[in-house]
Protein backbone atom coordinates (compact mmCIF):
# COMPACT_ATOMS: atom_id res chain seq x y z
CA UNK A 1 0.00 0.00 0.00
CA UNK A 2 1.18 3.49 -0.83
CA UNK A 3 1.50 5.58 2.33
CA UNK A 4 2.78 8.83 0.73
CA UNK A 5 -0.58 10.55 1.27
CA UNK A 6 -0.41 9.74 4.97
CA UNK A 7 3.16 11.00 5.27
CA UNK A 8 2.26 14.18 3.43
CA UNK A 9 -0.42 14.82 6.07
CA UNK A 10 2.43 15.01 8.59
CA UNK A 11 4.04 17.95 6.78
CA UNK A 12 3.09 21.27 8.48
CA UNK A 13 3.46 23.50 5.37
CA UNK A 14 1.39 21.06 3.30
CA UNK A 15 -1.39 21.00 5.90
CA UNK A 16 -1.17 24.77 6.33
CA UNK A 17 -1.82 25.32 2.61
CA UNK A 18 -4.43 22.53 2.41
CA UNK A 19 -6.34 24.08 5.32
CA UNK A 20 -6.28 27.50 3.64
CA UNK A 21 -7.67 26.00 0.42
CA UNK A 22 -10.39 23.99 2.16
CA UNK A 23 -11.68 26.64 4.60
CA UNK A 24 -14.00 28.52 2.17
CA UNK A 25 -15.40 25.20 0.93
CA UNK A 26 -16.67 24.55 4.45
CA UNK A 27 -17.42 28.11 5.53
CA UNK A 28 -19.77 29.13 2.72
CA UNK A 29 -22.01 26.03 2.79
CA UNK A 30 -22.02 26.30 6.60
CA UNK A 31 -23.32 29.88 6.47
CA UNK A 32 -25.96 29.04 3.87
CA UNK A 33 -27.16 25.88 5.66
CA UNK A 34 -27.35 27.61 9.06
CA UNK A 35 -29.33 30.51 7.54
CA UNK A 36 -31.68 28.07 5.79
CA UNK A 37 -31.99 25.88 8.90
CA UNK A 38 -32.77 28.87 11.12
CA UNK A 39 -35.44 30.07 8.72
CA UNK A 40 -36.90 26.57 8.44
CA UNK A 41 -36.77 25.95 12.18
CA UNK A 42 -37.87 29.32 13.51
CA UNK A 43 -40.32 30.36 10.79
CA UNK A 44 -41.48 27.47 8.63
CA UNK A 45 -41.69 24.61 11.14
CA UNK A 46 -45.01 24.32 13.03
CA UNK A 47 -45.08 24.73 16.81
CA UNK A 48 -45.07 21.56 18.87
CA UNK A 49 -48.44 20.31 20.11
CA UNK A 50 -47.31 20.46 23.74
CA UNK A 51 -44.34 22.80 23.98
CA UNK A 52 -45.64 25.41 21.54
CA UNK A 53 -42.85 27.60 20.22
CA UNK A 54 -40.60 26.62 23.11
CA UNK A 55 -39.50 23.51 21.28
CA UNK A 56 -37.64 25.64 18.70
CA UNK A 57 -34.60 25.86 20.96
CA UNK A 58 -33.90 22.31 19.74
CA UNK A 59 -32.56 23.86 16.51
CA UNK A 60 -29.61 25.22 18.47
CA UNK A 61 -29.52 22.78 21.38
CA UNK A 62 -29.41 19.44 19.55
CA UNK A 63 -26.77 20.45 16.93
CA UNK A 64 -24.58 21.95 19.69
CA UNK A 65 -24.89 18.82 21.82
CA UNK A 66 -24.15 16.60 18.81
CA UNK A 67 -21.07 18.69 17.96
CA UNK A 68 -19.82 18.72 21.55
CA UNK A 69 -19.61 14.90 21.36
CA UNK A 70 -18.34 14.73 17.78
CA UNK A 71 -15.60 17.32 18.35
CA UNK A 72 -14.38 15.45 21.43
CA UNK A 73 -14.19 12.22 19.39
CA UNK A 74 -12.25 14.03 16.64
CA UNK A 75 -9.95 15.58 19.25
CA UNK A 76 -9.26 12.26 20.99
CA UNK A 77 -8.66 10.49 17.66
CA UNK A 78 -6.23 13.21 16.54
CA UNK A 79 -4.49 13.04 19.91
CA UNK A 80 -4.14 9.23 19.63
CA UNK A 81 -2.75 9.54 16.09
CA UNK A 82 -0.31 12.14 17.34
CA UNK A 83 0.73 9.93 20.23
CA UNK A 84 1.14 6.74 18.20
CA UNK A 85 2.73 8.11 15.02
CA UNK A 86 4.51 11.05 16.71
CA UNK A 87 2.69 13.33 14.29
CA UNK A 88 2.92 16.97 15.39
CA UNK A 89 0.23 18.11 12.97
CA UNK A 90 -2.22 15.68 14.60
CA UNK A 91 -1.44 17.17 18.03
CA UNK A 92 -1.96 20.63 16.53
CA UNK A 93 -5.34 19.47 15.16
CA UNK A 94 -6.39 18.10 18.57
CA UNK A 95 -5.36 21.35 20.24
CA UNK A 96 -7.37 23.43 17.79
CA UNK A 97 -10.52 21.34 18.44
CA UNK A 98 -10.68 21.88 22.20
CA UNK A 99 -11.82 25.49 22.38
CA UNK A 100 -14.56 25.00 19.80
CA UNK A 101 -15.81 21.86 21.51
CA UNK A 102 -15.88 23.59 24.89
CA UNK A 103 -18.01 26.41 23.51
CA UNK A 104 -20.49 24.05 21.89
CA UNK A 105 -20.73 22.19 25.21
CA UNK A 106 -21.50 25.50 26.95
CA UNK A 107 -24.15 26.32 24.33
CA UNK A 108 -25.78 22.89 24.74
CA UNK A 109 -25.83 23.27 28.54
CA UNK A 110 -27.18 26.83 28.53
CA UNK A 111 -29.88 26.21 25.91
CA UNK A 112 -30.86 23.04 27.76
CA UNK A 113 -31.22 24.97 31.01
CA UNK A 114 -33.31 27.69 29.36
CA UNK A 115 -35.60 24.99 27.95
CA UNK A 116 -35.62 22.99 31.18
CA UNK A 117 -37.00 25.78 33.36
CA UNK A 118 -40.39 26.13 31.62
CA UNK A 119 -40.70 22.49 30.47
CA UNK A 120 -39.31 20.41 33.33
CA UNK A 121 -39.76 23.03 36.00
CA UNK A 122 -36.07 23.41 36.82
CA UNK A 123 -32.90 24.82 35.29
CA UNK A 124 -30.70 22.05 36.55
CA UNK A 125 -30.91 18.65 38.24
CA UNK A 126 -28.09 16.19 38.92
CA UNK A 127 -29.37 13.81 36.31
CA UNK A 128 -27.02 11.28 34.58
CA UNK A 129 -27.29 12.97 31.17
CA UNK A 130 -26.86 16.50 32.50
CA UNK A 131 -24.03 15.58 34.84
CA UNK A 132 -22.12 13.65 32.15
CA UNK A 133 -22.41 16.63 29.79
CA UNK A 134 -21.05 18.92 32.52
CA UNK A 135 -18.12 16.50 32.97
CA UNK A 136 -17.50 16.82 29.22
CA UNK A 137 -17.11 20.58 29.67
CA UNK A 138 -14.62 19.97 32.49
CA UNK A 139 -12.70 17.53 30.28
CA UNK A 140 -12.38 20.18 27.58
CA UNK A 141 -11.33 22.81 30.15
CA UNK A 142 -8.90 20.37 31.76
CA UNK A 143 -7.39 19.56 28.37
CA UNK A 144 -6.90 23.25 27.58
CA UNK A 145 -5.60 23.99 31.06
CA UNK A 146 -3.10 21.14 30.90
CA UNK A 147 -1.83 22.31 27.52
CA UNK A 148 -1.35 25.89 28.64
CA UNK A 149 0.24 24.74 31.89
CA UNK A 150 3.15 22.94 30.20
CA UNK A 151 5.62 25.20 28.45
CA UNK A 152 7.36 22.58 26.30
CA UNK A 153 5.04 21.90 23.33
CA UNK A 154 6.11 18.26 22.84
CA UNK A 155 5.47 17.44 26.51
CA UNK A 156 2.18 19.35 26.48
CA UNK A 157 1.15 17.32 23.40
CA UNK A 158 1.84 13.98 25.06
CA UNK A 159 0.28 14.80 28.44
CA UNK A 160 -2.87 16.37 26.97
CA UNK A 161 -3.23 13.50 24.47
CA UNK A 162 -3.41 10.99 27.33
CA UNK A 163 -6.08 13.12 29.04
CA UNK A 164 -8.08 13.37 25.81
CA UNK A 165 -7.94 9.58 25.33
CA UNK A 166 -8.94 8.88 28.94
CA UNK A 167 -11.90 11.25 28.65
CA UNK A 168 -13.28 9.50 25.59
CA UNK A 169 -15.07 6.97 27.84
CA UNK A 170 -17.44 9.79 28.76
CA UNK A 171 -18.76 10.00 25.17
CA UNK A 172 -20.76 6.72 25.15
CA UNK A 173 -21.86 7.49 28.71
CA UNK A 174 -23.42 10.75 27.54
CA UNK A 175 -24.96 9.16 24.45
CA UNK A 176 -26.50 6.16 26.23
CA UNK A 177 -27.19 7.74 29.65
CA UNK A 178 -30.86 8.20 28.80
CA UNK A 179 -31.17 4.52 27.90
CA UNK A 180 -29.05 2.93 30.63
CA UNK A 181 -30.58 4.85 33.53
CA UNK A 182 -33.82 6.58 34.37
CA UNK A 183 -33.18 10.15 33.31
CA UNK A 184 -35.27 13.29 33.13
CA UNK A 185 -33.82 13.97 29.70
CA UNK A 186 -35.86 12.53 26.85
CA UNK A 187 -34.51 9.77 24.60
CA UNK A 188 -32.99 10.83 21.25
CA UNK A 189 -35.52 11.98 18.64
CA UNK A 190 -33.24 11.80 15.61
CA UNK A 191 -29.93 10.04 16.36
CA UNK A 192 -31.37 6.56 16.77
CA UNK A 193 -31.84 3.40 14.74
CA UNK A 194 -35.60 3.83 14.49
CA UNK A 195 -37.28 6.45 12.33
CA UNK A 196 -37.14 9.99 13.78
CA UNK A 197 -39.85 10.99 16.28
CA UNK A 198 -40.77 14.18 14.49
CA UNK A 199 -42.48 15.09 11.22
CA UNK A 200 -40.47 16.14 8.16
CA UNK A 201 -41.29 19.84 8.47
CA UNK A 202 -39.60 19.88 11.89
CA UNK A 203 -36.90 17.34 11.06
CA UNK A 204 -35.51 18.82 7.82
CA UNK A 205 -34.52 22.17 9.41
CA UNK A 206 -32.95 20.25 12.30
CA UNK A 207 -30.85 18.08 10.00
CA UNK A 208 -29.94 21.20 7.99
CA UNK A 209 -28.73 22.88 11.18
CA UNK A 210 -26.74 19.77 12.18
CA UNK A 211 -24.91 19.64 8.84
CA UNK A 212 -24.44 23.43 8.92
CA UNK A 213 -22.99 23.38 12.45
CA UNK A 214 -20.67 20.50 11.50
CA UNK A 215 -19.35 22.38 8.46
CA UNK A 216 -18.97 25.51 10.60
CA UNK A 217 -16.86 23.51 13.03
CA UNK A 218 -14.71 22.22 10.15
CA UNK A 219 -14.13 25.76 8.83
CA UNK A 220 -13.30 27.29 12.24
CA UNK A 221 -11.13 24.31 13.15
CA UNK A 222 -9.06 24.73 9.95
CA UNK A 223 -8.54 28.44 10.68
CA UNK A 224 -7.41 27.62 14.21
CA UNK A 225 -5.24 24.77 12.92
CA UNK A 226 -3.37 27.18 10.64
CA UNK A 227 -2.76 29.55 13.53
CA UNK A 228 -1.58 26.65 15.71
CA UNK A 229 0.77 25.35 13.00
CA UNK A 230 2.24 28.83 12.47
CA UNK A 231 2.80 29.20 16.21
CA UNK A 232 4.61 25.86 16.38
CA UNK A 233 6.67 26.43 13.23
CA UNK A 234 7.48 30.06 13.99
CA UNK A 235 11.22 29.42 13.66
CA UNK A 236 10.91 27.51 10.35
CA UNK A 237 11.78 29.40 7.20
CA UNK A 238 8.49 28.59 5.40
CA UNK A 239 6.46 29.99 8.29
CA UNK A 240 8.50 33.21 8.30
CA UNK A 241 7.87 33.57 4.59
CA UNK A 242 4.11 33.11 5.15
CA UNK A 243 4.05 35.72 7.90
CA UNK A 244 6.21 38.17 5.91
CA UNK A 245 4.11 37.96 2.75
CA UNK B 1 7.92 -4.86 19.32
CA UNK B 2 8.55 -1.63 17.48
CA UNK B 3 8.19 1.62 19.45
CA UNK B 4 5.13 2.52 17.40
CA UNK B 5 3.43 -0.79 18.17
CA UNK B 6 4.26 -0.28 21.83
CA UNK B 7 2.52 3.10 21.72
CA UNK B 8 -0.54 1.54 20.05
CA UNK B 9 -0.70 -1.03 22.84
CA UNK B 10 -0.31 1.77 25.36
CA UNK B 11 -3.22 3.78 23.92
CA UNK B 12 -5.48 0.72 23.66
CA UNK B 13 -4.46 -0.27 27.18
CA UNK B 14 -5.35 3.17 28.58
CA UNK B 15 -8.73 3.04 26.84
CA UNK B 16 -9.50 -0.50 28.03
CA UNK B 17 -8.41 0.25 31.59
CA UNK B 18 -10.39 3.44 31.90
CA UNK B 19 -13.47 1.84 30.31
CA UNK B 20 -13.41 -1.07 32.74
CA UNK B 21 -12.85 1.26 35.70
CA UNK B 22 -15.70 3.48 34.52
CA UNK B 23 -18.07 0.57 33.99
CA UNK B 24 -17.32 -0.86 37.44
CA UNK B 25 -17.74 2.53 39.12
CA UNK B 26 -21.07 3.14 37.39
CA UNK B 27 -22.28 -0.34 38.34
CA UNK B 28 -21.32 0.23 41.95
CA UNK B 29 -23.12 3.57 42.04
CA UNK B 30 -26.09 2.36 39.99
CA UNK B 31 -28.52 3.49 42.67
CA UNK B 32 -27.03 6.99 42.86
CA UNK B 33 -26.79 7.42 39.09
CA UNK B 34 -30.47 6.54 38.71
CA UNK B 35 -32.29 9.86 38.61
CA UNK B 36 -35.64 8.37 39.65
CA UNK B 37 -37.31 5.08 40.49
CA UNK B 38 -40.45 3.85 38.77
CA UNK B 39 -43.42 2.38 40.69
CA UNK B 40 -42.32 -1.20 39.93
CA UNK B 41 -38.89 -0.51 41.44
CA UNK B 42 -40.57 1.05 44.48
CA UNK B 43 -42.83 -2.00 44.88
CA UNK B 44 -39.81 -4.29 44.56
CA UNK B 45 -38.08 -2.41 47.37
CA UNK B 46 -35.26 -1.11 45.16
CA UNK B 47 -35.90 2.53 46.04
CA UNK B 48 -34.41 3.93 49.29
CA UNK B 49 -37.86 4.26 50.87
CA UNK B 50 -36.44 5.28 54.25
CA UNK B 51 -35.18 8.58 52.86
CA UNK B 52 -36.04 11.13 50.21
CA UNK B 53 -35.97 9.81 46.66
CA UNK B 54 -37.42 10.60 43.26
CA UNK B 55 -40.43 8.77 41.90
CA UNK B 56 -40.92 8.80 38.14
CA UNK B 57 -43.62 7.56 35.80
CA UNK B 58 -46.72 8.67 33.98
CA UNK B 59 -49.59 10.67 35.46
CA UNK B 60 -52.48 8.21 35.31
CA UNK B 61 -55.38 9.84 33.39
CA UNK B 62 -58.37 10.82 35.49
CA UNK B 63 -56.50 10.75 38.79
CA UNK B 64 -55.49 14.43 39.07
CA UNK B 65 -57.55 16.05 41.84
CA UNK B 66 -57.11 19.64 42.91
CA UNK B 67 -58.87 21.31 45.79
CA UNK B 68 -60.12 24.74 44.74
CA UNK B 69 -58.67 27.66 46.66
CA UNK B 70 -55.39 25.91 47.42
CA UNK B 71 -52.37 24.45 45.66
CA UNK B 72 -52.95 20.99 47.15
CA UNK B 73 -53.30 18.20 44.66
CA UNK B 74 -53.37 14.42 44.42
CA UNK B 75 -52.56 12.22 41.47
CA UNK B 76 -51.35 8.71 40.72
CA UNK B 77 -47.98 7.93 39.17
CA UNK B 78 -48.00 4.74 37.13
CA UNK B 79 -45.68 2.71 34.94
CA UNK B 80 -48.74 0.73 33.76
CA UNK B 81 -47.72 -2.16 36.00
CA UNK B 82 -47.81 -0.57 39.45
CA UNK B 83 -49.33 2.64 40.81
CA UNK B 84 -48.14 5.02 43.52
CA UNK B 85 -50.48 7.76 44.81
CA UNK B 86 -48.80 11.16 45.19
CA UNK B 87 -49.73 14.18 47.31
CA UNK B 88 -48.25 17.57 46.44
CA UNK B 89 -48.78 21.21 47.26
CA UNK B 90 -47.36 23.79 44.92
CA UNK B 91 -47.00 24.97 41.35
CA UNK B 92 -46.48 22.36 38.64
CA UNK B 93 -44.47 22.92 35.42
CA UNK B 94 -46.16 23.63 32.08
CA UNK B 95 -45.76 20.11 30.79
CA UNK B 96 -47.42 18.47 33.81
CA UNK B 97 -50.39 16.73 32.24
CA UNK B 98 -52.34 13.51 32.45
CA UNK B 99 -50.63 10.71 30.56
CA UNK B 100 -47.34 12.64 30.62
CA UNK B 101 -44.07 11.77 32.31
CA UNK B 102 -43.50 13.21 35.76
CA UNK B 103 -40.72 13.07 38.36
CA UNK B 104 -41.73 13.72 41.98
CA UNK B 105 -39.14 14.31 44.72
CA UNK B 106 -40.17 13.47 48.24
CA UNK B 107 -40.76 10.76 50.77
CA UNK B 108 -42.93 7.63 50.82
CA UNK B 109 -45.27 7.74 53.80
CA UNK B 110 -46.28 4.79 55.96
CA UNK B 111 -49.75 4.93 54.37
CA UNK B 112 -48.21 4.25 50.95
CA UNK B 113 -48.78 7.82 49.72
CA UNK B 114 -45.75 9.56 48.27
CA UNK B 115 -45.57 13.09 49.67
CA UNK B 116 -43.76 15.23 47.10
CA UNK B 117 -42.23 18.66 47.64
CA UNK B 118 -40.99 19.08 44.07
CA UNK B 119 -42.63 18.10 40.79
CA UNK B 120 -40.74 18.02 37.50
CA UNK B 121 -42.29 17.19 34.15
CA UNK B 122 -40.52 14.71 31.92
CA UNK B 123 -41.00 15.28 28.23
CA UNK B 124 -40.91 12.41 25.74
CA UNK B 125 -38.94 12.48 22.51
CA UNK B 126 -42.00 12.96 20.27
CA UNK B 127 -42.52 16.27 18.54
CA UNK B 128 -45.54 17.07 16.40
CA UNK B 129 -47.53 20.07 15.28
CA UNK B 130 -50.92 20.58 16.95
CA UNK B 131 -54.13 19.65 15.19
CA UNK B 132 -55.05 23.33 15.14
CA UNK B 133 -51.91 24.11 13.18
CA UNK B 134 -52.93 21.50 10.63
CA UNK B 135 -56.38 23.10 10.27
CA UNK B 136 -54.82 26.53 9.77
CA UNK B 137 -52.44 25.04 7.25
CA UNK B 138 -55.37 23.64 5.26
CA UNK B 139 -57.06 27.03 5.35
CA UNK B 140 -53.92 28.65 3.94
CA UNK B 141 -53.85 26.28 1.00
CA UNK B 142 -51.38 23.79 2.44
CA UNK B 143 -48.77 26.43 3.34
CA UNK B 144 -47.92 27.43 6.90
CA UNK B 145 -48.40 31.16 7.53
CA UNK B 146 -45.23 33.19 8.17
CA UNK B 147 -45.84 33.40 11.91
CA UNK B 148 -47.48 30.11 12.90
CA UNK B 149 -47.04 30.85 16.59
CA UNK B 150 -49.42 33.80 16.39
CA UNK B 151 -51.69 32.09 13.87
CA UNK B 152 -52.49 29.28 16.31
CA UNK B 153 -55.51 30.97 17.82
CA UNK B 154 -57.47 29.87 19.74
CA UNK B 155 -54.92 27.63 21.52
CA UNK B 156 -55.33 23.91 21.16
CA UNK B 157 -57.15 22.19 24.04
CA UNK B 158 -53.86 20.67 25.17
CA UNK B 159 -52.35 24.12 25.67
CA UNK B 160 -54.92 25.16 28.30
CA UNK B 161 -53.13 25.31 31.67
CA UNK B 162 -54.02 22.37 33.86
CA UNK B 163 -55.35 24.37 36.80
CA UNK B 164 -57.84 26.14 34.50
CA UNK B 165 -59.02 22.84 33.19
CA UNK B 166 -59.45 21.17 36.55
CA UNK B 167 -60.69 23.93 38.79
CA UNK B 168 -64.48 24.01 38.77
Amino acid sequence: MDWTWFHRLASPPYIYRLAATLTPWFAWPAGLLIAAGLYGGLVLAPPDYQQGDGFRIIYVHAPSAWLSLMIYSVMATAAAVGLIWRMKVAHAAAASCAGIGAWFTVVSLVTGMLWGKPMWGTYWVWDPRLTAQLILLFLYLGYMGLRSGIEDTARADRASAVLAIVGVVNIPIIRFSVEWWNSIHQAPSVMKMDRPSMPAEMLIPLLTMMVGFTLYFAAIMLVRLRAEILRRERSASWAREVVAS
Amino acid sequence: MTPRRRRIVLVVGILAGVSIAGALALRAFQENVMFFFDPTQVAAGEAPTGERFRLGGMVRPGTVERRSGSLDMNFVVTDFKRDVPVRYSGVVPDLFRENQGVVAHGRLGADGVFVADEILAKHDENYMPPEVARAIKDKHGGVMPVDPGKAVDPPSPGAVPLNLKLNP
